[in-house]
């Protein structure tokens, strides 16, 4: 066993886990990122569309800010976010990309002069500002007022990740790559650091730090068909569920993505549809404003997908020897666009498919995307229940998704969250010191040894292939876009069948170093764990909201259900987590839940959400007219950011009113 | 859809297997047999035997589509990404994998890309050098031209995946050669306005034959990289930059 101490160590060399290693390191502290994998090959790098921030430097982006940005974000996650921490993003997203440029990123950049775009199936003409030449410019994404994502072609999460790994590159920030993290070691109250495996020489190391950040990423891998890179598979999550003291937020918030490709799943940007491409069914119609006629393509993701099942449940799919699927037309785009803003995914259509999107329709469907739910943490990013340990990005559940993403936010979540928490981060590291028990790094170092020495020289007869098919399927079938109560039960009692057999795996390879059946073992016994946090979140939420789709509960009930799922697995031999859950305080909410926009609002309100409504108006009437936006809002719902991240975003918009009410002064 | 292939038939691979961690082990080639489904990569074919036939075949993929550049390997002699190769691509159904050359081999066809990338890094100091540090975030961002941008964007591409080191003949015989894959990030950085460099300090690290001046134009890069990436343009552009530092 090695023995290596840290300051700040961060589990992860995505964007989210590179960006709090830069924080801590710009502290002066010594800092170490673990990884599977080289770091640019993170899934950070598959986001293609880009990421949110309201700069407003467009014409059609012209009026957006913060509180644009928040409502958006509020409304997409169904009113299940954390308020303050939708504020504490919009406000600092800006600041984000702006930073991302002086490290590198080649921001698609706004061109002065009448522009050609497709919208609503439409050739329009935009005209862009002379002032707003060579700023950043934003496309449309769905659930957005504003177009207000920002991008580089399609391969924005390419250049954004490229640029972060440059820039922890020059700072000297070392990335032990081909580690896996295995076990949290702490005392219960506070974390300590982890045991970790190299993944070459099968050597178990203990790393001790002050901090240590889960930046790990999603767990879309427990299901059989997902966009996910195939590392996406909870571990990080599953590294704080064992621990049996640190929780887990909203398991079962999971987002399916309307257009992967058949049969293989690999996404195409929502930029082809928020650029102008259309869904078609198996007659060529273009169905979705049948079903939302404001928003059509351009509705929230989760609205999407279910829309399009439901399309397909009316026999409207197109048969394949996969099941039916749906049509992605981009063509009306034109070829010089595809070839240009939507160069990747031309290359997947052309590499997988075959097709020339261009020219051919691109078979699609929705599939499963994005985890919502991770490592429960406060605003600073820290767990509640244990000390020192710090979740980013899509592991955590931070919570400014709450119940569905928005197109776009997920990669600003990993740069914009990384940059606030970076802080929270390294002022932990400063106000702590290390403490080293190595009685206690032992005792979890031991405990990892043992179970690998189980697996290898064990008596099991599992596969752990076998068994993963077997969890991947179940996820798939039973809790998947549309949900219910008997299939829900069903997943859970199949996945404890497997959680028992999981724990009689034996391999036939019985090397103990580069092992892909040991590492294979290892991850499926905790992925099982994660996926029964998922089915039994589900089971146990009888409503819909956001991407949680009940069929039996259609309603959204804000009345018994504006909570939090909780999820956490105190002992280690039972067959299923404890769940509790967090209540959403309306009356300490900006913006009380309401009416969403999609289809009928069958919401059961919640009893504070009037009182609520009443007092915000009382508020305002008594700061009077001349109280400008940021004063309202610190008045309805004061937030915090780290003191370097205060400022106020300056906008072209204020610039030239400044500029032409100094002319005026002249 | 135009997914076809051959229905039910077997393919033939023969794959290189080398574990240089057991002593005494000798690299050899071995034989599996795997029958085709509709739509197959190389991708879904190494993890069906490994799940099937053997479970310690060591091989590296991460997203499955064409964009991490992780699985890069030697397909029937051609250095390419496996995730994105349809078996289909192969009329005799004989499909021989190799590992790349040029790399530290971890195992079988898994090869250490990753160090020699941050290695590379290091060395050629491969990232933006702003001009100035001074730069407030809360304000608005510099103007950049749009064409500049596209353009950056353009040659930013690379996904790391090593193939265009191991289809370079200099490479293969003059080790502290920087490859196709540094000169490409070099030439990004020299194109951006950004970056405070000068001609001069490009030249203190690629105007010698072990940069710009030891390519022998063999177009292994250009010719196999999987992003259609211009090397030999950009070689040739730094190039020249580089003759002119000299007068």
């Amino acid at each position: 066993m090695k023995l290596i101490y840290t300051d700040s160590l961060v589990i992860g060399a995505g964007l989210a886990g590179l960006r709090v290693a830069i924080a801590s390191k710009e502290r002066g502290l010594d800092t170490v990122v673990l990884s599977l994998i080289p770091a640019k090959r993170s899934h950070s790098a598959a986001a293609q569309g880009g990421m949110q921030a309201s700069l407003g430097n467009t014409v059609k982006g012209m009026g957006d800010d913060e509180d644009v940005h928040f409502q958006d974000t509020v409304k997409g996650s169904d009113w299940g976010c954390d308020q303050d921490v939708a504020r504490m993003f919009a406000h600092c997203a800006p600041k984000a990309v702006r930073e991302l440029a002086n490290w590198g990123v080649p921001w698609t950049r706004v061109t002065a002069g009448p522009r050609q775009v497709v919208v609503n199936a439409e050739k329009v003409t935009i005209e862009e500002a002379e002032s707003a030449h060579g700023l950043i410019n934003a496309r449309d994404f769905g659930g957005t007022k504003k177009w207000r994502t920002c991008y580089t072609a399609d391969g924005t999460g390419h250049s954004l990740l490229y640029a972060v790994d440059n820039k922890a590159i020059s700072m000297d920030i070392p990335v032990h790559e081909r580690m896996e993290a295995l076990s949290l070691i702490h005392d219960g109250t506070r974390c300590h650091g982890v045991v970790a495996r190299c993944l070459i020489t099968g050597e178990l190391h203990a790393y001790v730090a002050k901090s240590t950040t889960i930046a790990t990423g999603g767990y879309g891998r427990i299901y059989e068909v997902s966009t996910n890179a195939i590392i996406c598979e909870g571990v990080g999550q599953a590294l704080a569920l064992e621990t049996g003291v640190a929780k887990l937020g909203n398991m079962e918030a999971v987002q399916f993505h309307p257009t992967a490709i058949v049969p293989v799943g690999i996404l195409t940007t929502e930029g082809c549809r928020g650029d102008g491409g259309l869904l078609r069914d198996k007659d060529g119609h273009r169905f979705m404003p049948d079903y939302e006629p404001e928003k059509k393509e351009l509705a929230s993701r989760d609205v999407v997908s279910r829309r399009m099942t439901e399309h397909m449940r009316k026999g409207k799919g197109v048969d394949s020897p996969y099941g039916p699927h749906l049509w992605l037309d981009i063509t009306l785009l034109g070829r010089k666009h595809v070839e240009t803003n939507l160069r990747e995914v031309k290359e997947i259509c052309e590499n997988f498919l075959g097709i020339d999107p261009a020219k051919d329709w691109i078979p699609v469907r929705p599939t499963q995307h994005y985890s919502m739910g991770g490592i429960r943490t406060d605003k600073t990013g820290q767990s509640p229940q244990l000390k020192g340990l710090f979740s980013v990005g899509e592991a955590a559940c931070w919570d400014m998704h709450g119940f569905n993403r928005l197109g776009g936010n997920s990669l600003a979540e990993t740069v914009v969250g990384g940059m606030i928490i970076g802080k929270y981060v390294a002022d932990f590291c400063q106000d702590n010191t290390l403490e080293i028990n190595t009685g206690l790094v032992e005792t979890f170092v031991d405990k990892v040894r043992s179970e690998i020495d189980e697996l290898v020289e064990g008596q099991g007869t599992e596969s752990p292939f076998v068994i993963r098919k077997e969890m991947e399927r179940i996820m798939m079938d039973y809790v998947g876009i549309f949900r219910n109560g008997p299939e829900l039960e069903k997943a859970v009692a199949e996945l404890q069948e497997l959680l028992k057999r999981s724990r009689v795996i034996g391999l036939k390879c019985k090397k103990r170093h580069a092992n892909p059946e040991l590492v294979e073992a290892l991850r499926v016994k905790r992925m099982i764990k994660v996926a029964l946090t998922v089915a039994s979140g589900a089971a146990a939420r009888t409503e819909s909201r956001g991407a949680h789709a009940r069929e039996d509960f259609p309603q959204r009930n804000d009345k018994d259900w504006l909570n939090r799922t909780l999820s956490s697995w105190p002992d280690e031999n039972s067959l299923s987590p404890e769940l509790e859950y967090e209540q959403l305080d309306v009356m300490k909410m900006e913006l009380p839940p309401g009416y969403r926009g999609y289809g009928i609002d069958n919401a059961i309100a919640h009893p504070d959400t009037a009182k609520r409504e009443q007092e915000i108006s009382e508020i305002l009437a008594q700061l009077g007219t001349d109280a400008d936006r940021h004063q309202q809002q610190n008045a309805l719902m004061p937030f915090d950011v780290p003191e370097s991240l205060k400022p106020k975003n300056e906008r072209l918009s204020e610039m030239l009113e400044n500029l032409s009410a100094g002319e005026i002064a002249k | 859809m135009s997914q076809e292939t051959a229905k039910g038939r077997t393919l033939t691979f023969n794959i290189f297997r080398y574990d240089p961690q057991v002593p005494g082990d000798k690299p050899k080639m071995v034989k599996y047999q795997l029958e085709e489904a509709p739509g197959m990569t190389v991708f879904i074919a190494l993890n069906r035997l490994r799940e099937e036939q053997d479970t310690s075949l060591q091989f590296d993929f991460v997203c499955r589509a064409g964009i991490c550049g992780s699985c890069a390997m030697v397909i029937n002699g051609f250095p390419t990404l496996a995730c994105r190769t349809l078996t289909a691509k192969y009329p005799k159904g004989e499909i021989n994998l190799m590992p790349l050359p040029g790399f530290e081999l971890i195992g079988d066809l898994s090869v250490n890309t990753g160090k020699f990338m941050r290695e590379l890094a290091e060395r050629l100091k491969l990232w933006l050098h702003p001009i100035s540090d001074d730069i407030d975030v809360h304000r608005l961002e510099a103007p950049m031209d749009p064409a500049e941008a596209a353009k950056l964007y353009e040659l930013e591409r690379c996904v790391e995946c090593g193939v265009c080191v191991s289809a370079c003949a200099t490479k293969q015989m003059r080790d502290t050669f920087v490859g196709a894959v540094g000169m490409m990030k070099l030439a990004r950085f020299e194109l951006d306005s950004r970056d405070g460099r000068e001609l001069e300090d490009f030249y203190h690290v690629i105007g010698n034959q072990d940069g710009v001046f030891g390519c022998m134009t063999l177009l292994g890069c250009q010719d196999n990289c999987p992003k259609d990436l211009p090397h030999m343009q950009q070689i040739a552009y730094l190039r020249r930059k580089m003759a002119v530092t000299l007068v």
